[in-house]
């Protein structure tokens, strides 16, 4: 923010709003989700479609070598499950 | 005889002179500038000046390329991504072309993209109309974009070289466009002096961005989502304090450019005969060198009456306006534009700043010559005459018509 010393300061100040890469630069997208996506570990097959069409590149390889999900950044567009050959990921709706 | 040397040549020795066109003048002021990328669509009245270009460019004279594209809103889009990587960029327009790359122009100036633009005032449809009217480029006065009328194919192409200086300068980085009347300068000859390559290199050294640029070396997202406790506001208030710099500087520039080559058609507002004058005539465009007639005319028959030009409409010359109003016994505006509703645009910007600082000057303002409805330097007489009389008895209607026809059928 600026001070009024900013605003008759004498160089003119060009400001632009640029960006660099980083995670999260378009805010915590988690919180516009309505349905919550759930892997259950034991119809998935591992083949990463998921990981492939998530448009959030929130679903990267988890420890146990599953998919796993950020929720903070999960906006719950349900793209991984529509995609899953084996109805792997399920939609809950979020509480409250 | 006397031999010029390369140290006594002072002024236009070296260059050429060329007879040319309005629109053939601003070509070469592109060469010259050393444009590198030139995205444009054709529409009349401006076509000529890319046709010029791509000669150029095709024989080898001028070292560019050519973005040949879909619409008036891509050649902006495209104009406004090769000025991101660095590029020095061209393109011209007019009438409908122009309000389709509205949007566009808003994005130019907010990305702080130093493009270049000749507009060729033309007359806003429907009905269809093709000749001159500012209609076009005052309906973008509030883009963020540096707006500049000229009143000759010389001035044209000396202004185009001055606002690239003064769009690229690092507190201004706004784009600009130069506006000339269509077919009254877009069409007509004249001749044209063009500076040596030279001396314009020196005037005018290559582009590059000092804040920020389009490399995939160093990625970054522009324009991305700013919230209203994020400094959007802040960046609007840059915008326009760099448009007062930029005011400033057309100024030096200006002068700078004219004493170089001894061409000299005054800063943000040129005057003539206004020193001793009672009247002023405050107009732009070629109504306005139409104007420098009827002043001789005027002071024959023992008027004082002078003119002011306004090059600059955008930022707006408000100090010269103070300085020059203060104390004078009426001005009278012409505009070739309306703004539905209220009056002639000029006159009303006149208006306010006059009124911003207590300056009781009386302002009539006149709106004419709209479509290409010729405007001669009687009219003007006949304009400046009625406005003084009204200016005596006290009365400054917001607006007036000058020159409306009866047609008995319409």
């Amino acid at each position: 923010m600026f001070t009024l010393a900013d605003v008759t300061q004498e160089k003119v100040p060009v400001i632009v709003p640029i960006s660099h890469p980083s995670e999260g630069s378009a805010g915590r997208t988690g919180l516009w989700r309505v349905f919550k996506p759930i892997i259950n570990t034991n119809k998935c097959k591992k083949c990463f479609i998921c990981w492939l069409v998530c448009p959030e590149e929130s679903i990267e390889e988890g420890k146990d070598g599953y998919p796993e999900i950020d929720y903070t950044y999960c906006k719950g567009c349900g793209v991984c499950s529509d995609n899953c050959p084996t109805g792997a990921i399920s939609l809950v709706k979020e509480e409250g | 005889m006397k031999v010029i040397t390369r140290k006594d040549e002072k002024t236009r020795e070296a260059g050429e002179w060329k007879i040319l066109t309005g629109n053939h003048a601003v070509s070469y002021a592109a060469k010259l500038a050393r444009v590198q990328v030139v995205p444009a669509y054709p529409i009349t009245p401006q076509t000529t000046i890319v046709e010029l270009i791509s000669e150029l460019i095709a024989s080898g004279e001028m070292n560019a390329r050519m973005i040949r594209v879909e619409s008036e809103h891509s050649a902006m889009a495209a104009a406004i991504g090769a000025s991101a990587v660095g590029a020095r960029v061209f393109t011209a327009t007019a009438s409908q072309g122009l309000l389709l790359m509205h949007e566009m122009l808003h994005w130019a100036a907010g990305s702080r993209t130093p493009v270049g633009m000749a507009v060729v005032n033309r007359a806003v449809g429907p009905p269809w109309n093709i000749h001159a009217d500012h209609q076009d480029a005052i309906s973008q006065r509030d883009t963020g974009w540096i707006i500049s009328f000229v009143s000759s194919n010389q001035e044209a192409l000396d202004t185009v070289i001055t606002l690239y200086k003064v769009a690229e300068h690092p507190e201004v980085l706004l784009p600009f466009m130069v506006c000339l009347d269509g077919f009254v300068l877009s069409h007509t000859y004249m001749p044209v002096y063009l500076p040596p390559q030279d001396k314009i290199d020196e005037f005018l050294p290559p582009y590059d961005p000092p804040h920020w640029k389009l490399d995939p070396s160093n990625p970054i997202s522009f324009g991305a989502l700013v919230l209203p406790n994020q400094p959007y506001q802040e960046m609007r208030w840059s915008i326009h304090r760099s448009m007062e710099k930029a005011l400033e500087l057309f100024e030096k520039y200006s002068k700078e450019y004219g004493e170089l080559f001894d061409l000299k058609h005054g800063g943000a507002i040129e005057e003539y005969g206004a020193e001793d004058a009672e009247y002023l005539i405050i107009t732009a465009g070629t109504i306005a060198s139409e104007a420098e007639v009827a002043v001789d005319e005027m002071r024959k028959n023992g008027k004082k009456v002078g003119l002011l030009k306004i090059r600059l409409y955008r930022p707006f010359p408000s100090n010269t306006i103070i300085r020059e109003l203060k104390g004078r016994k009426g001005a009278i505006v012409l505009d070739r534009s309306i703004s539905f509703g209220l009056s002639g645009p000029i006159s009303e910007d006149v208006r306010a700043v006059l009124h911003s600082f207590n300056i009781d000057t009386p302002v009539v303002a006149y709106v004419t010559g709209l479509g290409g409805r010729d405007i001669t330097y009687a009219d003007i007489e006949n304009m400046v005459s009625r406005g003084i009389s009204l200016i005596e008895e006290g009365k400054t209607p917001l607006i007036l018509w000058y020159k409306m026809r009866r047609f008995e059928k319409w």
